[in-house]
């Protein structure tokens, strides 16, 4: 192991809010993964009589909901979702946000004026709103839901990377490589990209922690993909009976609780360990 | 009439006509006078006058103020109102009906036969669209004298007695609209109606007021004072309402099914499913018979076995409603349980399937966006479907879209539910006869099934005469639809109308709290 990377992880591993974090991260993944072992039969199958309260009976040890289908299995089949969905639209989000922060930065004057107007054009309007409307728009899916999400996610992202390129772009190892005759692109990815990575990686974990809110909030009102069982969904369908059916709405209330805290928890420490100096100043 | 246990209130709506015998004792007591009823009004209506519009809110309020010759009881019998008799000829074509004497207008004047005339002839022939459908039968409607109205029909309609009830022919004053335009006229805003209860006073937003008619022509009635109709636009608020004794009576609709049970458990609170048999609201699945496997019989009936439909009722209706077996409801005139049997049956449809070879081809499922009971009933029934082996997938969708992708044929399978009105020649045939065949609406025959001998004998029964032959058609219609299953019959919805015990008589009839609170009084 490098010397850094040890360094790396001996912080990481020091900290001990993110060592939680990692260990409630890692329990919801195998969870995810090992969903169809856990819950053989289908999340939306209804197994039990409706509205059974959490351990009634046995194997039951969440209730059931108001049609009869097992908490548990939708807690363990909604972590897939909600996983999927934070990861694949957060990184929607780094694909977009990164190329136009890059190609900003490093240009610099009327590229930079154009695409950050085209930045703010995005962030004046409300994340959630405009998730809500392109998810109407696009028909609910699981598609649109992380075409959504990734659309309305990427410009923190575009103005993160743009500022450090363009604190990094007047840098001498950057000259040296234009010196050497490197072309644009190799510059942008080869030299500055990598340079950048750390806070990028930081934000992403958060990122992924916002995406499963948003997700989760779409389900919520309805606008989830109708055909896959996630936890904005059982908080949705339980409202109504949150007065007879704690149950129904609370356990998948704590699992995105849960989710997200890990997530955070986990982005904390990977700032921390990465940016060893600030971290040392913030104590 | 004493708090009975929900479940054996249930049933006993259930098993018969109970709950009528419970309240035929209930009258035993002598009613009393006075007092203030507030009912919720959701959502508000968009005006008054019945004769110019006729969604549910504003019947349920202006069912007070207006009223027509009939009414009808919970088994669609007429009964008098405004007319106190009728007679019809021999060979079913003229109807000539007495009216009542001493009948007043809430300004006065007296209701007679020309009223009679104007507002079936004249005002609704413009204005009431479902009512014109019907008076095209009709050849002359005139006034024999100030008490006797005869209305000359083409040659028999079967439905004809059906359609004198308060949505459908509401009774407008003569000397208030003749010669003025109808819709702008000023008089709109304040009804004068002939009915138990007077407009006085609504305060957009908040509630609509309506007085007690000193002069109503039935000899002691209304009990009432008066009555607030509470706008309460959200429906937890609404519970909440009934909760803390704001209002008294919860008509069907206001809140979410999932919330009724907790209602009705509370102190000195009663349910009834009665009052909408002449509505009927028939609940089905559109079965687009154009489309894949969807066009072979045997799949559309291998659906009908695979459905749970009692589990739909118990579970997601809290046990309100009746499961039906065919297209014409339990409650609507000419019905027979004379049918093909689809029970709960996985195996059956199974066997259906491998028998035509259905190759796992997957369909789409439109769900009614109205809310969380027909989202929970779209899941309940792809879960059925899955269990035989048919692979759905659930489409989401708006109110707006739901229209369209219906009116476009562009689904397989679609959630609806429409009214049946009383009579198969009203409710049910539009949805099966193939001249209903057309793009641009979703409540024709959608569903795109098209039979000869169907669109005959519909055709036929309409205009057959007397019942007895139509009796006939209709039994042998009904049998050809069951057996073909175009589409999938899910459940006779029943709205509940949740009320405090102590309001008596509340649901007389079979349009229930639309026609009127006049007979209704409070044990306080």
């Amino acid at each position: 192991m490098r010397p850094a990377t040890k360094d790396f992880w001996k912080r990481f591993l020091g900290n001990r809010g993110a060592l939680i974090g990692l260990f409630i991260l890692i329990s919801v993944v195998l969870m995810a993964i090992f969903a169809p072992l856990i819950y053989p039969k289908d999340p939306w199958a209804m197994v039990q009589r409706p509205f059974l309260p959490p351990l009634d009976a046995q194997g039951f040890w969440f209730g059931t909901d108001t049609l009869g289908r097992d908490i548990g299995a939708g807690l363990v089949y909604g972590a897939q979702v909600s996983l999927l969905v934070g990861v694949v639209s957060t990184v929607v989000a780094l694909a977009i946000g990164v190329t136009l922060g890059a190609v900003a930065g490093y240009y610099g004057g009327l590229v930079d004026d154009a695409l950050m107007r085209f930045t703010e054009f995005f962030q004046t309007i409300p994340n959630f709103a405009l998730a809500i409307v392109l998810v109407a728009i696009l028909q609910p899916s699981t598609e649109s839901v992380i075409i959504a999400i990734g659309v309305v996610s990427w410009p923190p992202v575009a103005r993160l990377v743009r500022g450090e390129f363009l604190s990094l772009r007047s840098r001498e190892f950057v000259q040296a490589a234009r010196v050497v005759g490197q072309s644009n692109g190799q510059i942008i990815f080869g030299q500055v990209l990598p340079n950048t990575l750390s806070p990028i990686i930081v934000m992403a974990s958060l990122m992924v922690a916002t995406a499963i809110l948003l997700e989760s909030a779409l389900s919520f009102l309805g606008l989830g993909d109708p055909n896959t069982m996630s936890w904005g969904y059982m908080i949705g369908a339980a409202r109504t009976v949150i007065r007879q059916a704690w149950w129904m709405s609370v356990f998948p209330g704590v699992a995105i609780l849960l989710t997200v805290l890990a997530l955070n928890l986990v982005g904390e420490g990977l700032n921390d360990a990465l940016n060893p100096r600030l971290a040392r100043k913030g104590r | 009439m004493l708090k009975i246990a929900r479940r054996a209130l249930l049933a006993s709506m259930v098993a018969s006509g109970a709950i009528l015998a419970i309240a035929g004792s209930a009258t035993a007591q002598e009613p009393k006078y006075g007092g203030t009823l507030n009912v919720v009004i959701q959502p508000e209506p968009p005006g008054l006058m019945l004769g110019l519009v006729q969604n549910g809110p504003t019947q349920m309020v202006a069912g007070n103020i207006y009223e027509s010759l009939l009414k009808y009881d919970h088994d669609l019998n007429p009964m008098p109102s405004l007319a106190t008799g009728w007679d019809v000829n021999d060979d079913g074509t003229v109807y000539t009906f007495a009216l009542k004497e001493g009948v007043t207008w809430h300004d006065g004047e007296p209701f007679t036969a020309a009223d009679v005339v104007f507002s079936a002839d004249v005002f609704l022939r413009e204005t009431h669209p479902r009512l014109r459908v019907s008076l095209e039968h009709v050849e002359t409607i005139e006034a024999v004298d100030d008490y006797t109205v005869r209305f000359t029909l083409k040659q028999p309609f079967g439905p004809f007695l059906g359609i004198f009830e308060v949505g459908t022919m509401p009774m407008v004053p003569k000397h208030i609209y003749e010669g003025t335009d109808f819709q702008n006229n000023p008089a709109n805003a304040t009804p004068i109606g002939t009915g138990p209860f007077k407009f006085d006073e609504w305060e957009k937003g908040s509630y609509i007021h309506l007085v007690k008619n000193e002069d109503y022509h039935v000899e002691g009635l209304p009990y009432l004072d008066d009555v607030y109709w509470q706008v309460i636009p959200d429906a937890a608020s609404r519970a909440v309402a009934y909760e803390t004794g704001k209002v008294d009576v919860l008509p069907g609709g206001s809140v979410e099914n999932f919330d009724v049970q907790r209602l009705v458990d509370l102190e000195n609170s009663c349910v009834t499913g009665k009052g909408w048999e002449y509505f009927a609201p028939h609940a089905w699945m559109w079965l687009n018979n154009r489309n894949g496997p969807l066009q072979d019989k045997r799949f559309r009936q291998a659906i009908m076995y695979a459905l749970d439909r009692n589990f739909a009722k118990d579970v997601i209706w809290n046990s309100l409603g009746t499961v039906p077996t065919g297209p014409v409801s339990t409650k609507t005139r000419f019905y027979t349980d004379d049918v093909p049997q689809y029970p709960h049956d996985p195996e059956k449809a199974k066997a259906l399937l491998d028998e035509m070879g259905y190759d796992g081809e997957p369909i789409r499922l439109l769900p009614l966006p109205y809310g969380e009971t027909w989202q929970r009933w779209a899941e309940a029934v792809k879960q059925n479907l899955n269990a035989v082996g048919i692979e759905v997938e659930m489409v989401a969708t708006d109110v707006a879209g739901w229209n369209q992708k219906l009116a476009e044929w562009d689904y397989d399978l679609a959630f609806t539910y429409l009214y049946q009105y009383g009579d198969p020649a009203l409710g049910v045939a539009r949805t099966y006869i193939s001249s209903n065949i057309a793009k641009g609406s979703q409540w024709n025959n959608v569903e795109g099934y098209k039979n000869e001998r169907v669109d005959e004998l519909f055709e036929q029964a309409a205009v057959a005469f007397p019942d007895s032959k139509r009796k006939e058609l209709y039994d042998e219609v009904q049998k050809i639809l069951v057996e073909d299953v175009p589409v999938a019959w899910l459940l006779e919805i029943e709205f509940p109308t949740i009320y405090r015990c102590d309001v008596k008589n509340l649901v007389n009839t079979a349009i229930g709290v639309n026609d009127g609170l006049g007979d209704t009084w409070l044990d306080r």
